[in-house]
């Protein structure tokens, strides 16, 4: 079982608090009506499917009930970092060296 | 052995009634304490402290069991989890029987029964054994090659005889009568194996003030401590030092867990324990789990599980008083117990040397055969001190004895002539394999060690260290310092400063060997996987026919896949395999450790979550009522709803008929408490749900209710309900009884990240009210006089308000989900039954009746009123539901919008709801039944649709379904055909509308 960290309760906790949610910065589009098919395709269905660190959004639905990102490694399922909704995508070289 | 050596060594045997093979004095039993158990009925005696197996072999019982295939006879082979062959079955009264219980693992208490398993009609008398002849028909894959043909042959024949002879042991068919504990447990170490690398460990780390739990699957810690009596730790002997480790670990606190197996190592170290708590007690205390599952999360873990002895494969390796040799040490410094008078030993590895001179020094006549051409000059002369006959490069090449060993065969491995040595045991020793299952749970890398020849731990992602032999180390020694380094550092890893003492170690029995050599085959049958009775020659066999990889050749052998699950064979198996493929072991692979590390009862892993409290039921305020009502109920997601409330021994088709007439014709009452609410308040609530729901939203007034669509973004129903405005900020949102939490979710989800600038609150309060229905012609008639604050006449179809009921607050809707004048009576849940008493007394003289969800459901099918998940399933729009007038055509956006333009979502191909009548009106259709236009057409048929609802309707006097059909709405009055269990039947494609289908009867 993961230990999670909720970036809006500031505490680790354990996995069986949260709800996975699926791959994180896929923003709604403004007005989806202008969007084509295809492109309303890919937002719908396509998804990175990554190997190696993967955005994600998880919800703390047994806590504060909030939404929030992390980036997991798929390889090591483990989670590298969490942040709030709406902040920037973090840069996986940076993470690399905060662990170095 | 001369004559009166002879003589001497019998002395010490206790002729006792504990056993003619236990020595008095010896081991750790109590031997003042007899212990009575039963074996297949025959009365054993054994002493406080043993094992089942112990006490069996102190009565020289070797023959405990028959093996799953060919129904050979098999005695014990290993003191441990490991243990292939002396599985049992256990009882202790109604509901408490453990097929394949491990003998060695088994503890005896007064009045045990054990059973042997696999054997017919006795353990001596096998008819099963018939199977051991024709082993040369069934080989490793037989199975996939024997039951092909013919054909009709597999259902009615091959299968059902297979299941017969398959499965160890035979499940208890009753329930089972114990209860199972849970625990969570948070430490700073957690160490698993309580030999002497763990009790070093957590000793070393205790001492620097950490909070330590230690956790052995055996009755006893001490692990090789409890077997090596002989060794001074210290200048104290080595049980003296484990009795004052015990003490100290005590004082400082330390968790301390024997029968606990480690089961599973999981993400963040995450251990998974189970306990046996009861097990071996004669009188369980009063209310005692059986077991107990603990979940320990530790900031650092010690692996310390030791190393298991590696049995050697060649022929006849499998008989009765064939043991492993470190087995023969336990049974006799832990148990005095003797395994043999006359003792073959065959060493591939030092350790079994020690075990000879310790049987040989107990009173049993030795020899010793060992593979190796030389060993060690001080394992020589000891053997020469205590006139043991030696063997270098010899082997051998067959056993002797039907039911228990009688002689074996040695020859020199260069060939050349053999001969025949009596012996009444056998102990093998191949050496030792790093027991490194719960690392590899941690997808821990194995690194092959060529000198060894094994596989020793890598780097794992998790903070857990190896020590002892698990990590190779071999003795007392070095698994005392390796076990005091882990301790050390995992304290140093979480802050604290350890003081690593040094231990010293004398009359240590460390010792090399050679690893799994090849030994000579000969003609019968050489085991490597005893308890799935593979042997060498099936492995060489599978490589033959083209397996690669050793996870192929254990899936056509079968190696490993027993309830051992390879403990003994998986790398005698890697040998064989890596040796017909003329490859490296290494690039062979090994096949993955997974949990659990033993077989552990569902009981365990269930703990609390069994019978009634499996899972949370949920009840309504009614419930109380309904269950004196004598109404059946049926569970609704979690929630237990009335099905419907039989009347003197109605049946439910009378039961439905009678409420469904009386609600059509006057009225019904009905306990809608279970529907989900979400209360939605904020300045910006009518633009949210003017975005989430398909509905317009924004010009909805203040005491008005609408029914909203609820789609997910792929344009597909997720959910349905009404929403009540309750003021210009606040709305009454309700769900189905199964998607509240759903749709919450998704709620919630939107409002956060899509539009968080959006100022709304949702709240739960699907608990917070109770909802009680009226419905019928009469149902204004019932209500009005109970009514404060509105004028039910003036409060058309789809009104809200605020006001009392029965003197109580309510939020009062006129909506209806029968087609019939409809009110829900939204009350704190605290006075729901009052006012549910009060309706019904208010009622009675029209004859109100209650009913249940059944009826609801004929009811609203008679309306065409859809239920979300039954007659859709997450592929149906709004206008295959014909729900296209609940879509806001002036509306530019709400989620799934978009997706109902898509290419796929527009072509008139799409599956509709429809009516369907049959054309027998007796007949009803089972829900899920399929639709063919032509029955006739050859099978496979195309299926163009499926039933989603069936009833008798008392309203129709006939039945009714609901269906989606490929382009059903443009095939009304078509004639269509439905699957019945045999056959099909024509139905009639009509409106899903069965019932007032203008709706006067609701509105007006």
């Amino acid at each position: 079982m993961l230990l999670i960290h909720c970036p809006y309760c500031d505490k680790t906790l354990p996995e069986a608090e949260f709800t996975y949610a699926g791959e994180a910065h896929i923003a709604r589009p403004a007005d989806p009506s202008a969007v084509g098919d295809e492109a309303w395709r890919d937002f719908l269905f396509v998804r990175t499917n990554a190997r190696g660190p993967h955005y994600e959004r998880w919800r703390h639905s047994h806590g504060c009930g909030r939404f929030f990102n992390a980036v997991r490694d798929t390889v090591s399922d483990r989670i590298l970092l969490t942040y709030k909704a709406g902040e920037p995508r973090p840069d996986l070289a940076s993470l690399a060296g905060e662990k170095a | 052995m001369s004559a009166p050596a002879r003589a001497e060594a019998d002395a010490p045997l206790a002729r006792a009634a504990a056993g003619a093979f236990r020595l008095a004095g010896r081991g750790r039993v109590d031997h003042a304490s007899r212990v009575h158990v039963t074996f297949d009925g025959r009365s054993v005696t054994g002493l406080s402290g043993d094992t089942l197996a112990s006490a069996l072999l102190a009565h020289g019982i070797h023959l405990m069991g028959r093996s799953f295939k060919y129904h050979r006879p098999r005695g014990l082979v290993s003191a441990g989890s490991e243990e292939p062959n002396a599985l049992v079955m256990t009882r202790r009264g109604p509901g408490r029987a453990e097929p394949n219980t491990r003998a060695s693992m088994q503890e005896i208490y007064e009045g045990l029964a054990a059973e042997s398993q696999n054997r017919w009609p006795s353990l001596g008398f096998d008819a099963g054994a018939v199977n051991d002849h024709l082993s040369p028909l069934i080989a490793a894959g037989f199975y996939y090659k024997t039951f092909m043909w013919p054909r009709a042959f597999w259902r009615r024949i091959y299968e059902p005889a297979i299941r017969t002879a398959a499965g160890l042991g035979r499940a208890p068919t009753e329930l089972d009568a114990d209860h199972y504990g849970a625990r969570y447990h948070h430490c700073d170490l957690l160490v698993v194996g309580g030999g002497p690398a763990g009790l070093a460990a957590a000793l070393t780390a205790a001492r620097a003030g950490a909070s330590v739990m230690i956790a052995d699957e055996h009755a006893e810690m001490g692990g090789a401590l409890l077997s090596t009596p002989a060794a001074e730790i210290d200048g104290v002997p080595a049980w003296d030092f484990l009795a004052a480790t015990l003490a100290e670990l005590k004082r400082l606190g330390a968790v301390v867990l024997p029968r606990t197996t480690a089961i599973g190592y999981f993400h963040q170290n995450m251990v998974g324990l189970a306990e046996r708590v009861t097990d071996h007690l004669a009188t369980p205390p009063e209310g005692a789990p059986r077991e107990r599952l603990w979940r320990v999360r530790a900031r650092r873990v010690v692996l310390a599980q030791g190393a298991i002895e590696r049995p050697l494969v060649f022929p006849g390796n499998d008989r009765p008083g064939v043991m492993l040799a470190g087995a023969a040490a336990t049974m006799l410094h832990r148990f005095g117990v003797l395994v043999g008078r006359r003792v073959a030993v065959l060493a591939a590895h030092d350790s079994a040397w020690h075990t000879a001179f310790d049987l040989a020094d107990a009173g049993a006549e030795v020899s010793l055969i060992d593979v190796r051409p030389t060993v060690g000059a001080a394992l020589e002369s000891a053997a020469v001190t205590r006139s043991i006959a030696v063997r270098l490069a010899h082997t051998i090449t067959a056993t002797h004895g039907r039911l228990r060993l009688c002689a074996v065969d040695v020859a020199p491995l260069s060939g050349g002539a053999g001969e025949r040595l009596p012996a009444d045991c056998l102990l093998m020793s191949g050496g030792w394999t790093p027991s490194l299952h719960l690392f590899s749970h941690t997808r821990g890398s194995l690194v092959w060690d060529a000198g060894r020849e094994t596989f020793l731990p890598g780097t794992t992602p998790e903070a857990c260290t190896v020590a002892g032999a698990a990590a190779g180390a071999w003795g007392l020694g070095p698994a005392l310092t390796e076990g005091t380094a882990a301790g050390a550092a995992a304290a140093d890893a979480i802050g604290l400063s350890a003081t690593a003492s040094e231990h010293f170690v004398d009359h240590d029995t460390p010792g090399t060997g050679v690893p799994t050599p090849k030994l000579p085959k000969g003609r019968g049958k050489a085991f490597v996987d005893y308890q799935n009775d593979v042997t060498d020659k099936d492995i060489r066999l599978a490589v033959r026919e083209g397996m690669r990889s050793i996870e192929h050749v254990k899936r056509y052998t079968t190696n490993g896949m027993a309830t051992d699950q390879g403990k003994l064979s998986n790398i005698n198996a890697l040998s064989i395999a890596a040796d017909a493929l003329a490859t490296p072991a290494p690039a062979v692979g090994l096949t993955t450790f997974r949990p659990p590390f033993t077989p552990t009862t569902f009981g365990a892993l269930a703990g609390h979550h069994a019978g009634a409290t499996f899972e949370v039921t949920r009840k309504t305020p009614i419930d109380p009522w309904a269950e004196t009502a004598g109404a059946v109920f049926e569970p609704v997601s979690l929630w237990r709803r009335a099905r419907y409330f039989p009347q003197g021994g109605e049946t439910m088709d009378e039961a439905v008929a009678r409420e469904c007439r009386a609600t059509r014709e006057a009225v019904g009452l009905f306990d809608a408490s279970t529907l989900g609410k979400i209360e939605v308040v904020g300045p910006d609530s009518a633009q949210f749900l003017h975005l989430m729901y398909t509905n317009p939203f924004m010009k909805l007034a203040v005491g008005r209710c609408r029914y909203g669509v609820l789609l997910g973004e792929d344009g597909f129903i997720r959910d349905d309900g009404v929403i009540a405005r309750i003021d210009d900020t606040r709305y009454h949102v309700t769900t189905t009884t199964g998607g509240a939490p759903r749709v919450l979710a998704m709620m919630e989800d939107y409002l956060q990240t899509e539009w968080p600038h959006l100022k709304v609150w949702l709240t739960s309060t699907t608990e917070a009210w109770a909802t009680i229905a009226l419905n019928g012609p009469k149902a204004a008639e019932v209500l009005a006089p109970l009514v404060e604050g509105i004028d039910l006449a003036a409060f058309p179809h789809m009104s809200a308000a605020t006001c009392r009921v029965a003197g109580i607050a309510a939020r009062l809707m006129r909506m209806s989900f029968t087609g019939e004048r409809g009110y829900e009576v939204n009350v704190d849940p605290r006075r729901a039954a009052e006012l549910w008493d009060t309706l019904l007394a208010a009622g009675a003289p029209h004859g109100i009746t209650p009913y249940g969800t059944e009826t609801m459901h004929v009811l609203r099918a008679e309306k065409g009123f859809i239920i979300v998940g039954q007659d859709t399933d997450g592929t149906v729009t709004p206008d295959d539901a014909g729900l296209g007038w609940a879509i806001g055509k002036q509306k530019t956006d709400f989620v799934g919008r978009r997706s109902l333009s898509r290419p796929d979502m527009v072509t008139p191909w799409r599956r509709q709801l429809v009516g369907l009548l049959t054309e027998d009106p007796d007949l009803l259709l089972e829900e899920g039944a399929q639709i063919v236009a032509d029955p006739s057409q050859p099978v496979p048929m195309r299926m163009i649709g499926h039933v989603t609802s069936s009833y008798r309707s008392a309203t129709l006097g006939r039945t009714i379904a609901l269906a989606l059909v490929e382009g059903g709405r443009g095939r009304q009055g078509d004639t269509l055909h439905a699957s019945l269990a045999e056959g099909t039947a024509p139905v009639r494609v009509c409106s899903p509308l069965f019932y007032d289908p203008d709706g006067t009867r609701m509105t007006q």
